[in-house]
């Protein structure tokens, strides 16, 4: 059929799948769809009653949790201690781009600016990022990997699960499929929590200073913002569920619940009011450099 | 000339070039109407890479068999759950060597239990048929595959996970 394989490779009827490109329409897109729009075809319009530019601010805080943490997650591919777990955290990672992806995009349809996700990734400043800061924190060791993906996997699938019955359609369908996904990162989590804290005394001091170091940061995922008791889920409310969770993996883990001081926010404002820690500038720096190097770029 | 259907159920998923989008549960409807052809995919993890390739190939193909005026739609709800994956498509998974799905998890109504062990499942080794085998990895080659090991023949195999 061909003389050798780039040929078959560069089949002229097939050039779409040398890339996707960034770029509007294109094959298979009705003239209102975009390329780079996960929520294509769907009907994304705001509910009554519900306040859209509240919407798009919620959708903004849980999208830049997951897009945040997925970048945190991606540090780990060619350092993480075996080929198994570089490959069980890059599919974690990719699980919550996409689901930053969705809601990053639902913010954008929500508010009625048709803002992209790559306008909210790669050119917003800091301080219109809401993530949890307990997302952005230096990569640190696998202990403490570990004790930031079961702490902020058990309260985000405790949120998502309230989330199924949101009274916006879209957040309730993206809710549900993040539900079994998120399922499977606290396993994960949960269960290398136990191998290292019921480990050696090696593997357990380790583990236990991973959880040490990221408690200070679990109060703020606790404070619930404005915004979040109005059009969301109130996340004092997930929090017995949390504890719960914590205390079964602690027991057979023989880890203890640390007991130190929530960090404080400044003037109590925090993550969700785009008050970060020091480490966000460095992820920002590296996340969106390129983009804005090259704003104008279409591929 | 073919019914749209019958051309978007041949397209193959491009992950899992052995099975079609309609044997993964993937396809979830072509309409037509005066020539205008909709049809609506579903990802299987919200993080699909695959999903643009999807689109790509029912467009192609649909071109191919006379149909101009094609859109593809993405759909989210109901989530994709791997009970959809047919029997055509479990029994091509096992031809493939990777270990089909037992039934999806029932979500309870409360909070979503813990499983700290591995999980019981009885996952039968798609080489030998042996029923003794043991979980490598949850996350494997794609997020929808898990890698087992066999104890009887000691391969490794993929197990596509359920959801």
């Amino acid at each position: 059929m061909f003389d050798n394989a780039y040929e078959a490779l560069a089949d002229a009827r097939d050039d779409s799948r040398w890339a996707f490109g960034t770029s509007p329409g294109g094959i298979g897109m009705s003239p209102g769809q975009r390329r780079d729009d996960p929520l294509s075809g769907m009907d994304t319009s705001v509910p009554a009653g519900m306040d859209g530019a509240d919407l798009s601010s919620y959708c903004l805080m849980l999208g830049d949790d997951a897009l945040v943490l997925s970048h945190r997650l991606q540090e780990w591919i060619t350092h993480a201690p075996e080929l198994e777990d570089e490959v069980a955290i890059a599919n974690i990672a990719l699980d919550l781009l996409g689901q930053a992806r969705l809601l990053l995009a639902r913010a954008g349809k929500a508010d009625g600016s048709d803002r992209s996700e790559d306008s909210y990734a790669f050119f917003r400043p800091e301080n219109e990022f809401r993530n949890v800061r307990l997302a952005e924190l230096p990569r640190g060791d696998f202990g403490r990997l570990v004790a930031l993906l079961l702490v902020f996997s058990t309260w985000r699938l405790a949120l998502l699960q309230r989330l199924c019955d949101s009274a916006d359609p879209v957040l309730a369908a993206i809710a549900a499929k993040g539900v079994k996904e998120v399922t499977y990162h606290r396993d994960y989590a949960a269960r290398w929590a136990v191998r290292l804290g019921d480990g050696t005394d090696y593997s357990h001091e380790r583990m236990q200073a991973g959880l040490d170091d990221v408690w200070p940061y679990v109060g703020e995922l606790f404070t619930p913002h404005e915004i979040e008791t109005r059009v969301g889920v109130n996340p004092v409310g997930a929090r017995a569920e949390f504890d719960d969770v914590l205390a079964q993996v602690c027991a057979a883990a023989h880890l203890s619940l640390p007991g130190v001081p929530a960090r404080a926010g400044v003037s109590g404002r925090m993550g969700r009011d785009g008050v970060h820690t020091e480490a966000m500038g460095f992820l920002l720096a590296e996340l969106q450099s390129v983009a804005r190097a090259y704003p104008e770029a279409t591929w | 000339m073919v019914s749209a259907w019958a051309v978007a159920r041949t397209v193959t998923d491009p992950e899992l070039p052995m099975l079609t989008l309609a044997d993964l549960g993937v396809l979830r409807e072509v309409s037509e109407q005066d020539g205008h052809v909709v049809v609506a995919i579903t990802p299987t993890y919200t993080g699909c890479p695959a999903m643009d390739t999807m689109r790509d190939d029912l467009v192609h193909a649909l071109h191919g068999a006379g149909y101009d005026d094609v859109e593809v739609r993405t759909v989210l709800r109901p989530a994709w759950t791997s009970d959809w994956i047919t029997g055509e498509g479990r029994r091509k998974l096992a031809d493939a060597g990777i270990a089909p799905p037992a039934a999806a998890p029932r979500r309870p109504t409360g909070p979503i239990p813990l499983t700290l062990g591995p999980p019981a499942r009885r996952v039968p080794c798609p080489h030998c048929g042996a029923g003794a085998t043991e979980l490598v990895s949850e996350f494997g080659p794609t997020a929808c595959r898990s890698l087992r090991r066999c104890r009887a023949c000691d391969e490794t195999f993929e197990h596509v996970k359920e959801i």
